[in-house]
């Protein structure tokens, strides 16, 4: 059990990685990631939905008729993602942050890790797993996240945290900022985790 | 003037996955093969052109700021927009199930062609992401919110579309082994983001 235990843990952060080897929950990945602070507590907000979601869903897995589980599924969820967006609207330091992810925090509702685990853990398995699987694969999304902010942030504005970190004497690469270059990032990621782990490798 | 400005800004400036990442999961996952884009990229168009003009009615009749002034004046304080989120879900989940319905019983040869996509799209960001923005842009009138819709689904088609014709061609190419499929397609979507952003700046 505990081995098990520790497995539904690790595997969503590096084998089974929600970003890079399952590509789900993309569309958020890439927007919120142009500033450290914003991607950071989106990963957490994720971090809480992806679990408590997957909590509630695995409580009430027994008396979930089938044929209307996904409709269930997205009122959980949507309602955790209500409580997460005022959390952060009434936060003095959190609104600005709020207003910064704009439509993005709503979409968390349909961001495909959420429903994922939910329909591919959750309902099979018994609450406290459940939880901790989904707090794993949030983990797993957030590292991605912040690994992608760290770059953006530190190219595209020399700063980290909105703090100066290279000398002033270099040049902001605005092309970072722009949306397409977060793809070419995620693209050299997965690069660099499948050439270190050869078994993700696609023939 | 106005719709055909907005339209071409939702086709090519405001694109939904090049601009704002939005519907990626299944854009990624249903663009291997040109036929199959098609029937989910045109799934979406007619998703997206049903369900916001449907959100837009319930954002500017319920769930605005002083919306519900049309019932008497002691409604015109009331805020309903923290629902808004689960009202536009629980729309969109409900017509994409009635769609789904219709098309199986009147349209079969169509329903076995999209089948699987369809319940997809449920929880596609692009259809959601739809009604988020057009609850952050004030629409004035059915109009608008019925061409941002056209506008944003056409663009949606393209891109699905284009990606998948060039995935088909990709197959012949020789890629390093690591970046082979998913890396080296992020990197193609990279660069056609480059290419549309060429669009950027266009008045009408």
């Amino acid at each position: 059990m505990a081995q098990n235990l520790k497995e539904t843990i690790l595997n969503p952060i590096l084998k089974g990685n929600p970003i890079t080897v399952l590509v789900l929950g993309i569309c958020s990945a890439l927007a919120v990631t142009v500033q450290l602070k914003g991607a950071l507590v989106m990963a957490l907000s994720v971090i809480v939905v992806t679990g408590v979601s997957s909590l509630i869903c695995s409580l009430l897995r027994n008396t979930i008729p089938n044929r209307v589980r996904i409709i269930v599924q997205l009122v959980v969820v949507a309602m955790m993602v209500i409580l997460v967006d005022q959390i952060l609207k009434a936060g003095e330091g959190t609104y600005a942050i709020d207003k910064q992810l704009s439509v993005y925090i709503g979409l968390i509702i349909t961001n495909c890790i959420v429903m994922g685990r939910i329909e591919a853990f959750a309902l099979g398995n018994k609450p406290i797993p459940s939880l901790l699987d989904g707090l794993a694969n949030g983990v797993g999304y957030g590292l991605i996240l912040v690994i992608v902010a760290f770059f953006r942030e530190l190219l595209g504005s020399g700063t980290l945290f909105g703090l100066q970190v290279l000398p002033s004497g270099y040049i902001p690469n605005n092309l970072v900022i722009l949306p397409p270059f977060a793809l070419i990032l995620l693209g050299c990621i997965i690069w660099v985790h499948r050439a270190i782990d050869k078994d993700l490798q696609e023939n | 003037m106005e719709y055909i400005s907005l339209f071409v800004k939702s086709i090519f400036v405001d694109n939904m996955i090049f601009a704002y990442f939005l519907g990626m999961c299944s854009y990624l996952a249903v663009s291997k093969n040109v036929k199959t884009a098609n029937g989910l990229g045109l799934a979406v168009i007619f998703v997206l052109l049903c369900t916001l003009p449907i959100n837009w009615v319930l954002n500017t009749f319920v769930l605005q700021p002083g919306a519900l002034k049309w019932l008497g004046p002691q409604f015109a304080e009331v805020d309903l927009s923290f629902l808004s989120f689960i009202v536009f879900i629980a729309v969109i989940a409900a017509f994409v199930q009635l769609v789904e319905m219709i098309v199986e019983k009147f349209l079969p040869s169509l329903y076995s062609s999209l089948g699987i996509y369809l319940p997809l799209i449920a929880v596609n960001c692009a259809i959601l992401g739809g009604s988020l923005f057009m609850q952050q842009r004030d629409f004035t009138g059915i109009g608008e919110p019925l061409v941002y819709a056209l506008g944003s689904g056409i663009g949606w088609y393209l891109a699905i579309v284009a990606l998948a014709a060039i995935r088909e061609k990709l197959g012949y190419s020789n890629v390093p082994k690591p970046l082979k499929g998913i890396g080296i397609t992020f990197i193609t979507v990279g660069l056609m983001g480059m290419a549309f952003m060429t669009f950027m700046g266009i008045q009408l």
